[in-house]
């Protein structure tokens, strides 16, 4: 099993550019059932001359069954594709388009409750399950390996740095979630968390984090009263300067809270596995399984 | 732009040099507040702020600033330069309060925050004592809820039987936060002066960098004078670059979490970041040579680092741009390389025919070790 996708996936792509094209060229590739694209000026054309083109998100999903969508618009028109897709009543939406504007995430995660899509992203590399060679989004295939690690991480790289690692040590991925970089995001980690500890595939779980906010203690606290398996995490960003702040509002609503210390210590105290060195990651599991 | 939204401060201007400060100040019946204008808050700690009792004192403070750079907690240790100083006009100060409005990421909706003890010491009162913090969600499509508005401003206190004039503030801080698509309004202090009116002295705004496609007049305030040269050079080219002090190694990333993990593993080696270029996600080759350019006009550098994993990026691109930028510049410092993802293979090809001074690292384990070896040998 997986999480978020399954063989009954079909995936639609709104955004095909320079970008959107070529990854939606490498998801095809990797195996994914990509059956429709979303353009309102495109209509009756073909992508790579056999995907249909539709004008409407809710037009592609009664002619093609399509129940995922990716996005690759660009950031401007990402909320108006977002809204399509939720009100298409599409199970899941990854949107990779970064530089959304914070009002607009604001809205959309507002939007979004008590509706059936579950969004990832935005500002992230999407999502990858090995097994069934899919995925949706941008991480590279050729990296990957079925096995039985889940991934969850903010970052799109260091998603990519874990998976890496993990196939390194001739293991492999169940499936990786990146849920993007943004302040405000579709899915949280306690949201992937709970799928990979319902997933019988996924036998441990890592966890990328990194320095602000306080999602990283939310998880903690979510894994300490709800999560069996080992969770193996490290938190990118621990020599990073205070630098400049925005003002002195980011420290009052929140305190201390965001340092990297404060996300590790509270992480560990859960029984969370550190791995202080992010080269480390693969030998850690290793070590623990 | 608050103005617009019926929100009054003390009169004022700005003057850029000593004598026009001296004017303003006369016209203002000499005692005023001069304030030094930078993008950046902790000015009143730094020096940047005074009261002055006459407009020869005014003048002469602004003579020791204008022209300095003014580093405060907030500013890095570059700090900024001090072009131009805000006079106004001197309030009665009977108590000082703070007053914000900011997106809490966590709670995913514009929360505003008071406090009774406003002032410079706002961030120590937040540390110590958060029972001294009030907090009111407001809801991104119904806006601010009346009810839980009296609610939030009855725990200030304010002197006076009705709340009215803190209400309006609150509700016009709120339609000029949206409207402009702000990340922040910070009015601190907010102060009741000796009239028991509500007075904002001081204010700070962030704007959404994402949301300036669609707020033009904004964009035309743009103040480059007050943005670090290579942070807008590389702007201009959709890079994002953070200039750090007292570091060696220049360094080409794709994404904030390898930044900061890059940063984790220079650190280890001994070795520091000098500067960070993060080329994002989709990129071209023309973006990764203007990158390469901005890297090495720091003169800091002694070693060029390029932790790179492909993803939406393609790494044979971003190796053909490294090595012609190398080339035009003709460039002699080490070049440690990891990069893995789309098309690493053949990007890894075209840096090995090149004539790069190339060090190829296998992994992010093998960054900080042909970082140390470097330092060895040198």
């Amino acid at each position: 099993m997986t999480i978020l996708l399954d063989k009954n996936t079909k995936v639609l792509i709104q955004g095909v550019g320079r970008d959107g094209s070529f990854q939606a060229i490498k998801s095809i590739e990797y195996g994914t059932n990509v059956v429709s694209c979303v353009h309102p000026n495109r209509k009756d054309q073909f992508f790579q001359e056999k995907i249909p083109f539709f004008g409407s998100v809710k037009e592609a999903v009664e002619k093609t069954g399509a129940n995922a969508g990716v996005i690759y618009v660009p950031a401007p028109f990402a909320m108006d594709a977002i809204i399509e897709q939720i009100d298409a009543d599409l199970d899941v939406c990854v949107c990779i388009t970064e530089g959304i504007p914070i009002h607009d995430m604001m809205m959309i995660k507002n939007y979004i409750k008590n509706k059936k899509t579950k969004l990832i992203g935005p500002n992230c590399p999407g999502i990858i399950s090995p097994k069934l060679n899919l995925k949706m989004g941008i991480i590279p295939g050729n990296i990957c390996n079925p096995g039985n690690i889940g991934i969850v991480s903010r970052s799109g790289t260091l998603t990519y740095e874990a998976i890496a690692q993990i196939s390194e040590i001739g293991m492999g991925q169940s499936t990786c979630v990146g849920i993007g970089g943004d302040p405000i995001h579709g899915l949280s980690y306690v949201d992937v968390l709970k799928m990979f500890e319902e997933d019988p595939e996924t036998k441990a779980i890592v966890l990328i984090g990194e320095i602000g906010g306080t999602k990283e203690q939310s998880a903690a606290e979510y894994i300490n009263n709800n999560v069996s398996k080992p969770v193996i995490f490290t938190i990118a960003g621990s020599t990073a300067p205070p630098g400049k702040r925005m003002g002195h509002a980011g420290a009052v609503i929140n305190g201390k809270m965001g340092l990297a210390s404060e996300k590790i210590l509270a992480l560990k105290k859960v029984g969370a596995y550190h791995t202080e060195d992010l080269s480390k990651i693969g030998e850690t599991i290793k070590q623990i399984l | 732009m608050l103005e617009k939204h019926n929100i009054k401060f003390p009169k004022g201007k700005v003057g850029s040099t000593p004598k026009e400060i001296y004017n303003i100040a006369k016209s203002f019946g000499g005692k005023v507040v001069v304030k030094a204008q930078i993008h950046s808050g902790g000015r009143g700690k730094a020096g940047g702020v005074k009261i002055c009792n006459s407009a020869i004192e005014a003048k002469e403070f602004s003579k020791k600033i204008i022209n300095t750079r003014l580093i405060t907690n907030q500013t890095g240790p570059e700090g900024y330069l001090v072009e131009k100083m805000f006079v106004t006009e001197i309030t009665d100060i009977k108590k000082e309060l703070y007053l914000s409005l900011l997106i809490d990421p966590d709670s995913e909706c514009p929360v505003f925050i008071a406090s009774l003890h406003g002032g410079m010491d706002i961030e120590k009162t937040a540390e110590s004592n958060q029972t001294h913090i009030f907090k009111m969600n407001c809801d991104p499509f119904l806006g601010i809820k009346p009810y839980k508005l009296k609610q939030f401003v009855a725990k200030l206190n304010l002197p006076g039987d009705d709340n009215s004039q803190i209400v309006s503030l609150i509700n016009n801080i709120y339609k000029a936060f949206i409207s402009n698509d702000c990340s922040l309004i910070e009015i601190n202090p907010l102060v009741i002066d000796d009239k028991a009116n509500l007075v904002p002295l001081d204010c700070k705004i962030t704007i959404d960098d994402d949301a300036l496609f669609r707020n033009k007049e904004i964009l035309k305030l743009r103040d480059i004078n007050q943005e670090n040269t290579m942070e807008t050079r590389a702007k201009d080219y959709d890079l994002a670059y953070v200039k750090l002090t007292g570091g060696n190694v220049g360094c080409m990333v794709n994404g904030a979490g390898l930044a900061m993990a890059t940063m984790d593993i220079t650190t280890k080696s001994g070795c520091y970041p000098a500067n960070f270029l993060d080329v994002g996600g989709s990129t071209d080759k023309e973006k990764i040579k203007e990158a390469f350019r901005i890297l090495v006009s720091d003169k800091e550098i002694k070693y060029i680092l390029i932790n790179l994993f492909a993803g939406i990026a393609k790494a044979d691109l971003i190796a053909e741009g490294i090595v012609e930028a190398n080339n035009e510049l003709n460039n002699k410092l080490p070049i440690i390389v990891s990069m893995r993802g789309t098309n690493s293979e053949s990007g890894f090809e075209i840096l090995k025919n090149s004539n790069l001074n190339l060090h190829v690292a296998n992994n992010l384990g093998d960054v900080s070790k042909l970082l140390l070896e470097l330092e060895k040998t040198k």
